[in-house]
């Protein structure tokens, strides 16, 4: 009837399908390492500006592109303000839209919030938005650990079609894609390790949808 | 394999099971939370078909289902089709026809859950029947044991009691011997199943030898009727022979834990001091039902329905 | 009166030893002749090419459930499924409602199968009144009204005096004790065969040796009454090297076993299928593997049905709750044929068990193919695929382990008393 919930040697076959699939699809690199660092301190010096209180910045990444993109600004923040904040990672699966029909869930990613998100400005980091049902996920998501006196959003990039009244504070590069294309955000796992973004030219046949 | 419910862990493989205690893990997370309540299945109807009598576990379930933001409805027929007049199977059918997105069944003959599954759309999830299996209590245990230890590979598990009428112990010996432990079983010959070997377990006739090095000690929960002389002659033989206490403990490892699937006959399968106190983890285990259960209920609730849930990127 | 000529098939009567190509002329609802192309120009014709033909079958083990329990079965659609099946002998037990034991209650299932069945209904009557296993019943009056062998079939005379009573007084009528042989003290309340598959599936189990015992007491009682014990639905190795024993020290036993014994395991239960509850259980593959071997060696002497009907209603409970039994009559030669291609037997033994054998333990004037006997043969094609839809057969009831499997083997004609009673295209022919 429908597929059970993907198992890991069945997802490990699917990346390896899926890497093959961008290698030959790949359009090029969007930003590379040094252009997503001048980004993000861009957006660090512009959440400065528009934050009153930046003591009170508690910046969330939205996993997994989302987590090494705060980690770094909050770095940032420190090098250019001296400001520790906290770093939280909020997962959002649990709070998405399409979570209707039996068949393969998702895989839950780690939700890790040190400190109360009450009266802070929050600041939601997104690798790539989009259609915003993410970021609407994320806002309720956070809504359920406290009342944020704001909530901000960064996203490195910006590629449109969106679906919810949602406005992106801080984007990083607005790219226009088409809608069976893919953006993707790479960071190595090292903290400081190198990124990337690189499109993916969907299929003629619209084998990737998002 | 997972995906048409839940009926046993004889059925899972590995991954399957790392899939749901990783889960697990992070619905965890969820009940630690001030709000213990996410929208993931808010719509969605789950209902507890009890046709035994198990608040702890039909509990655990509702709990489970309502942090998840499902209705949950509780349904206890009478516990044998034999003294109304509808069989399971109309009652199955009957429930099913209200659009139900996972039924759990707790029934006290082996075999039900799968009958009703057979006959359902909704996924059925196995919350117990007869001498057969118990495969969210495994899960839990095997949570449990996993968190205390960091693994359950090359672990020695011994698991005590009646074996012949439990559930928990078929389900904790294929969960175990799956993820890469020894399991062996302790009790009286007379509480020991035909052919028990065959499940892939070392048995023993002494607690002792049972019990020498190992690195989990599981009671089984004893029906106390069983103690009185069929197969048993008396509780305080049972106790003597078959609890555990510091003693007998002794012989395990030194960091060993000792788990019960609850509620604990106080002085009969654990001494007193061992059921409230360190390093019994009974506790432990009831947390962790809830959060193995929400896992169960995220992977599987849902009616069949051919639409994709594609990961968005934005 | 008329003449029906079967001609050209392979007729198979162990009886005389034949395997021939030959044809078969009945008159006056007896067999007149077999031989090769035999003149019958005025015989109703039946084309037999490329078919074998042998002697109706005698089932010596039947449960009609009539009366009392109508809704399972009847006289008329067990008679049908038993014509279907290529029965032309159908033994019936008595755990009816009332029991079949007193005269009046063989007569009406007599009566009723004169005017009902398809084919000839043979009343087997209880040993104990009311299966109570407490008083030896009528008998001689039994015999009288029509029984052809006792048994509380269902229930074990767990009393071990009465069972004795039983096998001395039945001698008196010279009639055989049909015995279900189960030490229901070791039972309890076992469903499935105790072993790994009982354990794995969390079911009571039922001990071979359940059987054993009460097999070994039977044989002892046999022993010092001189009475004829016959082992129903034999389902052990125990069971059948006890029986062996017997026999080779001249102690009167017979034995049956029952197509699913043969073929089945208790691995069928997995799946928590009513459909493979029968009492006794499934047993494990060294228990069929030594009933087969029972059956070529001759130590047991039938192949019985044990058709049990049980209504949907009845099977769709819990696995514990559930009747024991299977229907049998329509998929019996398909299912035992699978012996015959495996190599286990011969054809000749397997049609020897159907036929004369069980015809020969319970003292039968049936399967045979010579001069005089009646006319009750049954044509058959053994390599005809079809599949089997209970639903569509002719029992009242459903609970087949085989119900939408495909079977190989398909009766095309039965005959009794020289009649058609049953065609593949036609159906049954009511009488």
């Amino acid at each position: 009837m429908t597929d059970p919930p993907k198992t890991a040697p069945a997802r490990a076959g699917e990346r390896a399908h899926e890497a093959a699939h961008e290698a030959a699809h790949e359009a090029g690199v969007l930003l590379d390492d040094l252009g997503i660092r001048r980004a993000l301190v861009r957006i660090s010096h512009e959440i400065l500006e528009r934050t009153e209180d930046p003591g009170a910045l508690y910046l969330v990444g939205i996993p997994n592109g989302g987590v090494p993109l705060a980690r770094q600004i909050a770095r940032n923040l420190n090098e250019i303000a001296d400001l520790e904040l906290p770093i939280g990672v909020l997962d959002t699966t649990l709070y998405r839209d399409d979570l209707v029909a039996r068949g393969s869930r998702p895989r839950l990613r780690k939700t890790e919030m040190p400190s109360a998100v009450d009266d802070r400005v929050v600041v939601l980091v997104d690798d790539v938005a989009s259609t915003g049902r993410t970021i609407r996920a994320a806002m309720d998501a956070l809504m359920d650990f406290g009342r944020p006196r704001a909530v901000q959003v960064v996203a490195l990039v910006d590629r449109g079609h969106r679906e919810l009244p949602i406005r992106i504070d801080y984007v990083g590069k607005n790219i226009p894609t088409g809608r069976s294309d893919r953006v993707k955000f790479r960071a190595e796992d090292a903290s400081d390790g190198a990124m990337e973004v690189v499109l993916v030219r969907g299929d003629a046949d619209g084998g990737a949808t998002s | 394999m997972m995906g048409r419910g839940l009926l046993g862990i004889e059925d899972l493989d590995r991954d399957d099971i790392e899939l749901i205690l990783e889960t697990a893990a992070h619905m965890k997370e969820v009940g630690e939370r001030d709000v213990k309540k996410v929208p993931t299945l808010r719509g969605r109807t789950i209902i507890n078909l009890f046709f035994e009598s198990s608040t702890r576990t039909r509990t655990s379930f509702e709990i489970a289902g309502k942090r998840l933001s499902a209705d949950v409805v509780n349904f206890s027929p009478s516990s044998s089709s034999l003294s109304k007049s509808e069989s399971i199977i109309d009652t199955a059918k009957t429930l099913d026809a209200m659009d139900p997105d996972a039924v759990v069944v707790r029934h006290k003959v082996a075999g039900v859950p799968k009958r009703i599954a057979d006959e359902l759309e909704a996924p059925v999830i196995n919350a117990g029947d007869g001498a057969h299996e118990h495969p969210t209590q495994a899960l839990l245990d095997l949570m449990t044991v996993v968190e205390k230890k960091g693994r359950a590979d090359g672990l020695t598990v011994t698991i005590v009691g009646d074996i012949a009428h439990s559930r928990v112990a078929r389900s904790n010996i294929y969960a175990f011997t799956k993820m890469g432990a020894e399991v062996r079983v302790a009790g009286p010959p007379t509480m020991l199943p035909a052919n028990v070997e065959s499940l892939g377990v070392k048995a023993f006739g002494s607690l002792r030898e049972a019990i020498d090095g190992a690195d989990v000690v599981m009671a089984l929960r004893i029906q106390r009727e069983r103690l009185s002389g069929a197969i048993m002659p008396s509780v305080r033989e049972y106790h003597a022979t078959f609890g555990v206490d510091r003693a007998k403990l002794r012989f395990a490892k030194e960091d060993a834990i000792v788990m019960h699937p609850g509620p604990v006959n106080r002085g009969v399968e654990l001494s007193h001091d061992l059921t409230d106190h360190r390093p019994s983890v009974i506790l432990d285990q009831v947390r962790n039902g809830v959060a193995l259960r929400m896992a169960v209920l995220y992977l599987l609730a849902g009616r069949p329905q051919p639409r994709p849930t594609e990961e968005e990127d934005s | 009166m008329a003449r029906v000529l079967i001609r050209g098939g392979r007729v198979i009567d162990p009886a005389t030893n034949r395997d021939e190509i030959a044809d078969v002329l009945l008159e006056d609802g007896r067999v007149v002749s077999v031989e090769s192309n035999i003149d019958a120009r005025d015989a109703e014709l039946v084309d037999a090419a490329g078919l074998w033909v042998t002697p109706g079958f005698v089932d010596l083990h039947a449960h009609l459930r009539e009366p009392g329990q109508e809704y399972k079965e009847d006289i008329a659609s067990g008679g049908s499924a038993g014509a279907a099946g290529g029965f032309t002998s159908i033994c019936c037990m008595a755990n009816t409602d009332p029991v079949n034991d007193d005269p009046s209650v063989t007569e009406y299932i007599l009566d009723r199968a004169r005017h009902e069945s398809p084919v000839r209904i043979l009343p087997v009557a209880a040993a104990t009144k009311g299966l109570k296993g407490e008083l030896i019943t009528e008998m001689s009056a039994l015999v009288e009204a029509g029984a052809v062998a006792f048994s509380d079939d269902g229930k074990t005379i767990m009393d071990s005096d009465m069972q004795r009573r039983v096998l001395e007084y039945s001698k008196m009528v010279d009639r055989p004790v049909s015995v279900h042989a189960e030490d229901l003290t070791l039972v309890r309340d076992g469903v499935v065969n105790e072993g790994p598959v009982s354990t794995r599936l969390g079911l009571p189990g039922n001990p071979a040796a359940a059987e054993t015992i009460s097999v070994a007491r039977d044989i002892h009682l046999a022993e010092i009454t001189g009475g004829h014990l016959h082992v129903g639905h034999v389902s052990t190795a125990g069971a059948v090297t006890l029986i062996r024993e017997a026999r080779n020290r001249g102690i009167h036993v017979t034995g049956e076993v029952t197509p699913h014994h043969l073929v089945l395991t208790d691995a069928e239960t997995a799946g928590y299928d009513t459909n493979t509850k029968m009492s006794p259980p499934l047993r494990s593959a060294a228990d069929v593997d030594a009933c087969i071997e029972g059956l070529a060696d001759g130590t047991l002497d039938a192949i019985a049905t044990d058709h049990a009907p049980h209504a949907v209603h009845e099977k769709d409970v819990e696995f514990t709750e559930a009747p024991p039994g299977v229907l049998g009559l329509e998929t019996a030669l398909p299912v035992v044929l699978e012996l015959v291609r495996s190599g286990r037997l011969s054809p000749a033994q397997l049609i020897a068990a159907l036929t004369c054998n069980p015809a020969q333990v319970f003292h039968l004037d049936a399967g045979r193919l010579v001069r005089g006997a009646p006319g009750d043969v049954v044509i058959f094609d053994p390599e005809r695929r079809w599949t089997y839809d209970p639903a569509k057969g002719y029992s009242k009831s459903r609970n087949s382990p085989w119900a939408g499997q495909e079977m190989q083997g398909r009766i095309e004609t039965t005959l009794v008393a020289g009649v058609v009673v049953y065609h593949v295209d036609r159906g049954v022919l009511h009488p």
